[in-house]
């Protein structure tokens, strides 16, 4: 009884500052083993794939059309898959228990606990995605620069003190981040593990392989263009960027707009529908 | 209270009960209404996206005023009934009935542009570079008619592979190897009796090996025959990181031949020279090719090729298959949902008390999902292909010709793919129980590493080749509707639509995942708590 007129007396202050809303999905999101246990593994993903692919680069005559940034972040294509089921597992998995009646009834304020969501899952990926993309870079600046694709050759220096793979690396992070925010929005709106993480990878995967399928150049263009994930990875291009359909930044806008398409229904859902 | 059913132990007798199983599971996964759907959306999303990409495969030509929209034209068709590039200089005369041709070679020697185009008003050959082509090919050729794609037998040096004899296209057989020149001559015959054509070879002119027999059905009495030269393209695949392209240009093979000795009937008495070149055949002008005789010896110059055309390109077949992808990840969220969706309600446990065989529910299971997608992928490909032709076609598309059994490999091999993988996805969903990393595991393991290898400039070519090799997306060569033929150089990438394993071994590679998974699922399952 003592916990019960505890919580009568600080009633306002329990539920209702943002921080701490933020506190308890940082708690929920702490003391579950599954979201650290997937991070470290997008991680050591992430780092593995890009240095298999940087270390298959080879170009024995020289000359050859690579982008030694683009090569080592490769990784991200499987890290994103890791990335998603936090995200999507972060809200999914409160339906599946039941958790969700419990936290809505803690926080009634839906969209609330959307952003408290968004903003703990957000700065996880951005903080795992961070130490990811930096760990590809190193080890792809190790294997290039050992099979001769040094910045002597022409190359682009993979250096953190230069604009474009600054831009590469940061940006990388970041579209880890809003892929964890596109994944949160769709769970929000289709409750479902599997179904959201089936509608999430769809989504990202399978523009690509469509837009190999069609055979037309202006509709392939088009394609790529609005699809979350070859738009969005454009943000790791660091040569030839006349070449792309859309500047980097503009690319990682066309994923930021999805992710806040996903997010603004999943949220209008959340606050529409019985939890 | 009257609802409780007493026990009726004549309804475990049978064959030990697993029919009971399978029914018990079959009545799960119809009563399911998400799962009913997910069903259904597979198939619509194999049709609709099938519809979408064939849709969009315009193929136009430069239009004139009375036909402003022309359809594409349509390779030759060889005897074999595939695609084939017929286009060579051809120094022939006519041969009545049975006969024999022999020549010698005393050399091939080429010319080719890095440069697709050509300037105008040069001569075709200014600015080339002199060099001989891998499969730059010369020699002696019987042909049904002059009509492209009509039957063949030839004996020809090449420019880097030795002495081969080729007929009807898709026949490749190798003769002498090394290169011909003045101080290593080749002889070469070819011998006709009735459908019978017969290749030899010979370094001396008086030792003759038998090459090859080839059994030209229907062949006419009266063929053509004599010399030709002919050569592909010069192109270099670049296919680094950055991008896959092939740059090139126009070649030009030019042969010298002696000692030309003819039996049997050959009316005409003297050669003509032809230069066989269809409307799609992107080969040198004519201007450059032709033919020299002084005395007994004969200049050849030709361009072209003589065989199985290679390119799938945009407007294939695959095209309508682009949907396979979004169907298989929809089977995949089915297939994990069939077990784990058990797990979260607790489910499991009345499944394992009613049957505590674990692995025979795993195994019924296992027979329902497959025997369901299989249907639904059945149907949405049969009706996705001749749809896409359809459309295809519209669009001014000519459509490949595909023997049908390839055709029904295509079919069939596409929805036995899609049940295979629904059964990994069920076994991973088995051995992990959590869906969202069950789901994210199986497309990871057989759409992601697809999409690596198709699309261009993700990854190394060894890498591409390697990924559709091992991981369970080596079942998608189950969808090549092309077979690569070595006696062409072509980017034979999965990007292009070849896949480095034969069709039924990369779908055993699928099937070998699943059956590994659906092994360790079992023994999960019996080992742990439900």
């Amino acid at each position: 009884m003592t916990a019960m007129s505890a919580a009568d007396d600080g009633e306002q202050a329990w539920w209702g500052g943002p921080r701490d809303v933020l506190h308890a999905e940082w708690t929920k999101l702490r003391t579950v083993a599954g979201p650290g246990a997937l991070l470290l593994a997008a991680i050591a993903l992430t780092t593995a794939v890009g240095a298999i692919a940087a270390n298959a680069v080879t170009c024995p005559s020289g000359g050859c059309q690579i982008d030694p940034v683009k090569a080592s972040l490769t990784g991200i294509y499987l890290g994103q898959a890791t990335v998603a089921i936090v995200a999507v597992t972060s809200v999914s998995g409160e339906y599946s228990t039941g958790m969700m009646r419990l936290t809505l009834t803690a926080i009634p304020r839906r969209w609330q606990v959307l952003a408290a969501k968004a903003a703990v899952t957000g700065a996880a990926v951005l903080a795992a995605g961070t130490v990811a993309v930096l760990a590809s870079m190193l080890a792809g600046r190790l294997l290039l620069y050992g099979h001769g694709i040094t910045p002597a050759q022409g190359y682009e220096a993979m250096s953190l003190g230069t604009g474009p793979v600054l831009r590469a690396a940061a940006g990388s992070a970041l579209y880890l981040t809003l892929i964890a925010l596109l994944g949160l929005g769709i769970a929000a709106a289709i409750r479902d593990s599997a179904v959201s993480i089936g509608v999430v990878l769809g989504l990202l995967y399978l523009f690509p392989i469509v837009t190999n399928f069609v055979g037309n150049q202006h509709l392939q263009r088009h394609l790529e263009q609005i699809s979350p994930m070859t738009a969005g990875l454009y943000i790791q291009a660091t040569t030839n960027l006349r070449s792309l359909p859309l500047s980097p930044w503009q690319g990682l806008g066309v994923l930021a707009a999805w992710a806040a398409g996903a997010l603004l229904g999943g949220g209008l859902l959340l606050c529409r529908r019985d939890a | 209270m009257s609802v409780v059913t007493p026990h009726r132990p004549e309804l475990r007798s049978g064959s030990d009960g697993f029919a009971q199983l399978l029914r018990a599971e079959w009545t799960k996964f119809r009563t399911v209404r998400g799962w009913v759907l997910g069903t259904a959306v597979v198939l619509l999303l194999i049709v609709g996206l099938g519809v979408l990409t064939t849709a969009n495969s315009v193929c136009s030509m430069p239009g004139t005023p009375q036909n402003p929209n022309p359809a594409c034209p349509a390779p030759p068709t060889g005897p074999g009934g595939e695609w084939v590039s017929d286009s060579f200089y051809f120094v022939r005369q006519p041969l009545a009935g049975n006969g024999a041709i022999t020549v010698r070679v005393t050399s091939l020697t080429g010319r080719y542009s890095t440069h697709p185009g050509l300037a105008p008003g040069q001569s075709a050959t200014a600015g080339m570079t002199p060099g001989v082509q891998p499969w730059s090919k010369a020699g002696i050729i019987i042909k049904a008619s002059t009509a492209q794609g009509s039957a063949y037998a030839a004996m020809m040096v090449t420019g880097s592979h030795g002495v081969r004899m080729q007929w009807d296209f898709t026949h490749d057989v190798p003769g002498l190897a090394g290169k011909v020149s003045a101080a290593s001559p080749r002889s070469l015959r070819l011998t006709r009796s009735g459908d019978v054509i017969r290749g030899y070879d010979s370094i001396d002119g008086r030792h003759w090996t038998l090459v090859g027999t080839a059994t030209l059905s229907g062949l006419p009495a009266s063929v053509q025959a004599g010399m030709f030269a002919a050569t592909p393209g010069h192109s270099v695949f670049s296919t680094s990181l950055g991008s896959s392209s092939a740059l090139g240009g126009p070649a030009l093979a030019t042969a010298t031949f002696d000692r030309v000795n003819r039996q049997g009937t050959w009316p005409a008495g003297r050669w003509t020279g032809e230069d066989i070149l269809g409307p799609t055949d992107n080969a040198l002008l004519a201007s450059a090719q032709g033919f020299t005789q002084a005395g007994g010896r004969f200049t050849v110059s030709g361009a072209g090729d003589i065989a199985p055309a290679a390119d799938n390109g945009p407007g294939g077949r695959e095209a309508a298959l682009g949907g396979t992808f979004a169907g298989l990840i929809a089977v995949v969220v089915i297939g994990v949902m069939f077990i784990t969706a058990e797990y979260r309600r607790g489910l499991i446990r009345t499944t394992f008390t009613a049957s505590p065989r674990r692995g025979r529910v795993l195994a019924a299971k296992a027979v329902v999902l497959a025997a369901v997608t299989f249907a639904a992928g059945l149907i949405g490909v049969a009706i996705t292909i001749p749809l896409g032709d359809h459309l295809l076609r519209e669009n001014g598309n000519p459509i490949a010709p595909l023997p049908a059994l390839t055709l029904a490999r295509i079919i069939v091999g596409t929805a036995a793919l899609l049940a295979v993988a629904a059964v990994l996805a069920l076994a991973v969903g088995a051995l992990l129980r959590r869906s969202a990393a069950a789901v994210t595991a199986v497309i990871a393991g057989v759409v992601l590493p697809y999409l690596l290898a198709v699309v261009p400039g993700v990854l190394p070519v060894g890498v591409e080749e390697w990924l559709v090799r091992v991981t369970p997306a080596a079942a998608f060569a189950i969808q090549q509707a092309t077979p690569a033929y070595p006696q062409v150089d072509a980017t034979y990438t999965p990007g292009a639509g070849y896949f480095p394993l034969a069709p039924w071994a990369g779908f055993t590679v699928l099937c070998a995942w699943a059956a590994v998974a659906l092994a360790l699922a079992a023994f999960a399952l019996r080992r742990r708590d439900a």
